[in-house]
């Protein structure tokens, strides 16, 4: 594992070991890629692509999640061009009705918004839905599996019906005293809705059609 | 199914040649035949009924040694089922039904006779068919892979092996070189069968030279595209087929495990592999030390848990794991990091099937057919409003026209022909200019559409092309695993641009607002659903954009399909007062009596279009109109012009 390998990224050349992610390389180089889903003591996941740059190799350039890309020799990264942020743009504008709060983002989304200049209510009037506060970012869920190990929250459902449930018989015994997913969150919807004791929105609700 | 007698292992090509040579020997060449379809198609008309009276009629008869009672695959006329063929002979019969058995066994079996009214008639010609071969649905095919559906009883290895099956396995392992198979494969031009079309030998070659300590071999079976049944057929007509082709596969790429992920909606594929797998493994064609060659190699059927998406390939490996079926980011092939971090390669049913031609018959016969970027044949599943429905299997580069009108017979009830949809979800929708493009991976691209595992659902004038876009977005709606934000969320803003197009309330804004959404899925998506999943949209907005202007511009459906906008009204003049639409009407919505002239009340009609199907033809008073003011009724108690 003693080679490096050379890559540029936005025009500055960066060294990086093999195995290592773009975007894990940019950080490390000083260079911010903005990323929702993304943490470092978990696996990638690649479900917000608000990490996507250009990536051009041998002349031919392509979109790819930086956080699962992996570095190359003689790769060259932008991480912002016209086609970058238009994306990051419209993938703030599609997922803003499913994680405002009260009509407003906090945290990062609402500097990435700001910065990429995103009409957070663009298609609100549209859907018609009412938030989940949640954007599926899949943190909670990682951190319980791969962090604590404990199972005790996940995904349920499929498609735009896709939701974080708590399973009540693991989470009555671990998430009192661990409260891991709630820090995490980043729209601080698990804090709000549920404590250690209370799971505001369980698989019971799914399965009864409650949510 | 016979009794079979326990099994001898076979453990060279030699036993292996000599056991096909006593199978021939013991049958009869000149002894009749009835083959009989039992796949799924003709199971839903009542097939089995049809083989238990026959086995009885037989018995009766007592002709056990005159005839055998085959029960085969699909041969893909399914819409004429239940479909049978009488060998040695090869006359053709369609639409049996049970009380045709007594006679079938008298006149056919017993003295010769073709029985005429069990013929397949062209509706076009009037022509009558007696073999297979000249009905024009068949005529035009070139059924490689499929032909062999209707000679075989997929549960007898015995049947297999008298067409000669596994003599590739034979031929690969005792005679070629892992690399040189991959040559021939290469060579050969095969492209995944499965939508993609990524050339197969080089995928095999990937995962042969990826490192690994244990490599896999896998078969895609999780067929979703909605009215394709391609894969199904093959797998449960002809499964030691695709068993075959796999060994032959896993042994080039240095694979010793596999597994078929067969989709839960396929539960006659999955009894049929298992069955061919525990045959295979008495007869030593799986397991250890297969043929004596010292290459080992077990399989196992994954049944899949319902999810379209399951199909993609870094889904297929998750759920073999035993995760949730849904994709992850694969910047390193399946092919070099796929079940457990292991170089796994994945092939559709339809090209592992191909495997065994190519090997039996070399990569130059295989080269030999299709069209310089195409080798091969390749199995559609023809549907929608096409007068000849089922699976039709071509050679690469006929035209979308040929399968439409030569073998399709052309459109249902002389109606316009409107769009053809190639690819399913992920493929797009072809215009009456596109009909002359030869079917090939790379000329459908071209076209904004796909190849696609083989779906072609062909559409008529009746058909809204907005609402059909609508269509595939929905099922993609709930049919994405929801995992990253465009595809999900794309798909979410699309279906309520579609539906509030359809049902008059788009703005003109909203054809841009569809390009912008589309791009950024098709850039930015994790896996191939979500880049692709816009193409229904788009290529309907490329070929039918007049149809998107209308509905938003206009509020008018041109194909007056659409609810919001269409109305039903009752000609005063035309109609004869003969109370069919009043009695059918579920809402109650049409008033009239007998003599009085009929019309319907706006505002209890739920415009389920019932009475614009049942108004006799000759009457045709109802109408369906789009994009113009309802007519007012006719003063109340208005006499008929003319009597019903």
């Amino acid at each position: 594992m003693g080679d490096t390998i050379t890559l540029k990224i936005d025009g500055q050349e960066v060294r990086a070991r093999p195995g290592m992610t773009v975007l894990e390389a940019a950080r490390e180089a000083g260079i911010e890629i903005p990323a929702l889903c993304h943490h470092e003591k978990m696996t990638p996941y690649g479900a917000c692509r608000i990490c996507s740059v250009e990536a051009e190799m041998d002349g031919k350039t392509k979109i790819v999640a930086s956080c699962g890309y992996p570095v190359e020799p003689g790769l060259v990264i932008r991480t912002r061009s016209p086609r970058v942020d238009r994306i990051r743009k419209t993938v703030i504008e599609l997922v803003s009705p499913q994680a405002n709060t009260d009509g407003d983002l906090g945290g990062d989304l609402k500097k990435l918004a700001d910065e990429y200049g995103a009409d957070i209510h663009r298609f609100e009037a549209r859907l018609q839905s009412k938030s989940r506060r949640c954007t599926l970012c899949g943190l909670c869920v990682r951190y319980c599996d791969e962090v604590v190990g404990a199972h005790a929250i996940g995904f349920v459902g499929r498609g735009i019906d896709r939701h974080v449930v708590f399973f009540p018989d693991k989470a009555s015994k671990v998430c009192a005293s661990c409260q891991g997913c709630f820090k995490i969150c980043p729209t601080g919807k698990i804090g709000a809705e549920a404590d250690g004791t209370y799971f505001g929105f369980t698989i019971d609700d799914f399965l009864a059609g409650r949510l | 199914m016979q009794v079979r007698k326990q099994a001898r292992r076979i453990n060279s090509t030699a036993e292996l040649e000599a056991l096909r040579k006593s199978i021939l020997d013991a049958r009869d060449p000149k002894r009749s035949i009835i083959a009989l379809c039992v796949g799924t198609g003709c199971l839903a008309y009542g097939c089995m009924d049809i083989l238990g009276a026959f086995k009885r009629e037989v018995a009766v008869q007592g002709l056990q040694d005159t005839v055998e009672i085959r029960a085969t695959g699909c041969p893909g006329f399914c819409e004429r089922g239940t479909l049978l063929t009488v060998y040695p002979q090869g006359i053709f019969y369609q639409r049996v039904k049970m009380e045709d058995v007594p006679e079938i066994i008298s006149e056919t079996i017993v003295k010769g006779k073709v029985i005429k009214r069990l013929l397949y008639v062209d509706p076009n010609t009037g022509e009558q068919h007696t073999r297979e071969a000249d009905v024009p649905f068949y005529k035009k095919q070139q059924r490689l892979l499929l032909g062999s559906n209707s000679r075989i009883d997929p549960t007898s290895i015995e049947d297999y092996l008298a067409i000669g099956g596994y003599a590739a396995l034979a031929k690969a392992i005792s005679q070629m070189k892992p690399e040189q198979i991959i040559e021939e494969i290469k060579r050969s031009g095969l492209r995944g069968r499965g939508g993609g079309g990524f050339p197969a030998g080089k995928k095999w070659e990937e995962t042969r030279n990826a490192h690994g300590h244990r490599k896999y071999a896998i078969v895609n079976c999780d067929e979703g595209d909605p009215g394709a049944y391609m894969d199904r057929s093959l797998t449960e007509g002809n499964p030691h087929a695709v068993l075959e082709g796999l060994l032959i596969g896993a042994y080039a790429i240095g694979a010793s495990e596999g597994f078929i992920y067969v989709r839960q909606e396929y539960p006659l594929a999955c009894e049929n592999l298992n069955i061919a797998i525990g045959q295979a493994r008495e007869h030593g064609l799986l397991g250890d030390n297969i043929l004596g060659s010292g290459f080992s190699f077990t399989v196992k059927v994954h049944r899949g848990a319902g999810a379209f998406v399951s199909g993609e390939s870094s889904a297929i490996m998750s759920a073999i794991e035993g995760k949730v079926g849904e994709p992850r980011m694969k910047y390193v092939h399946t092919a070099v990091s796929g079940i457990k971090g292991q170089p796994s390669n994945l092939n559709n049913v339809e090209t592992w099937a191909n495997v065994p031609l190519i090997i039996n018959k070399g990569a130059d016969w295989f080269r030999s057919i299709g069209t310089e970027g195409s080798k091969g044949t390749k199995i559609f599943s023809l549907v929608g409003k096409v007068n000849n429905t089922g699976l039709v299997e071509i050679p690469m580069g006929m035209t979308l026209r040929e399968i439409i009108y030569g073998i399709g017979g052309g459109i249902l009830k002389g109606k316009r022909f409107k769009g053809v949809q190639t690819g399913g979800p992920s493929g797009g929708i072809l215009p009456e200019q596109c009909l002359d493009t030869p079917v090939d991976f790379d000329e459908l691209a071209k076209l904004g559409s796909m190849m696609g595992s083989g779906g072609m659902v062909v559409m008529d004038e009746d058909t809204c092309m907005v609402d059909v876009a609508r269509y595939f977005v929905d099922f993609l709606c709930e049919e994405s695993c929801g995992k990253c934000i465009p595809c999900r969320e794309g798909l979410r803003v699309l279906r309520q641009i579609l539906t509030d197009i359809c049902e008059g309330r788009g703005k003109p804004e909203d054809i841009a607002l569809i390009q912008e959404i589309a791009e950024v899925m098709a850039d930015a998506s994790l896996c191939a659903l979500g880049t692709t999943a816009a193409n229904p949209v788009l290529t309907t907005l490329r070929y039918f954009g007049d149809e998107y202007e209308a509905h938003i511009k206009e509020k008018r459906c041109p194909a007056k399909f659409c609810k919001n906008l269409t109305s039903y009204y009752i000609d005063p003049d035309k109609c004869s007062a003969c109370l069919i639409c009043l009695r059918n009407c579920p809402a109650s919505a049409i008033v009239g009596d007998k003599g009085i002239v009929h019309w319907i009340d706006q505002g209890k009609c739920t415009k389920c279009g019932i009475c614009f199907e049942v108004c006799p033809e000759r009457f045709s008073a109802v109408v369906r109109i789009s994009g113009e003011p309802t007519p007012p009724p006719p003063p109340p108690g208005t006499k008929v012009k003319r009597e019903g």
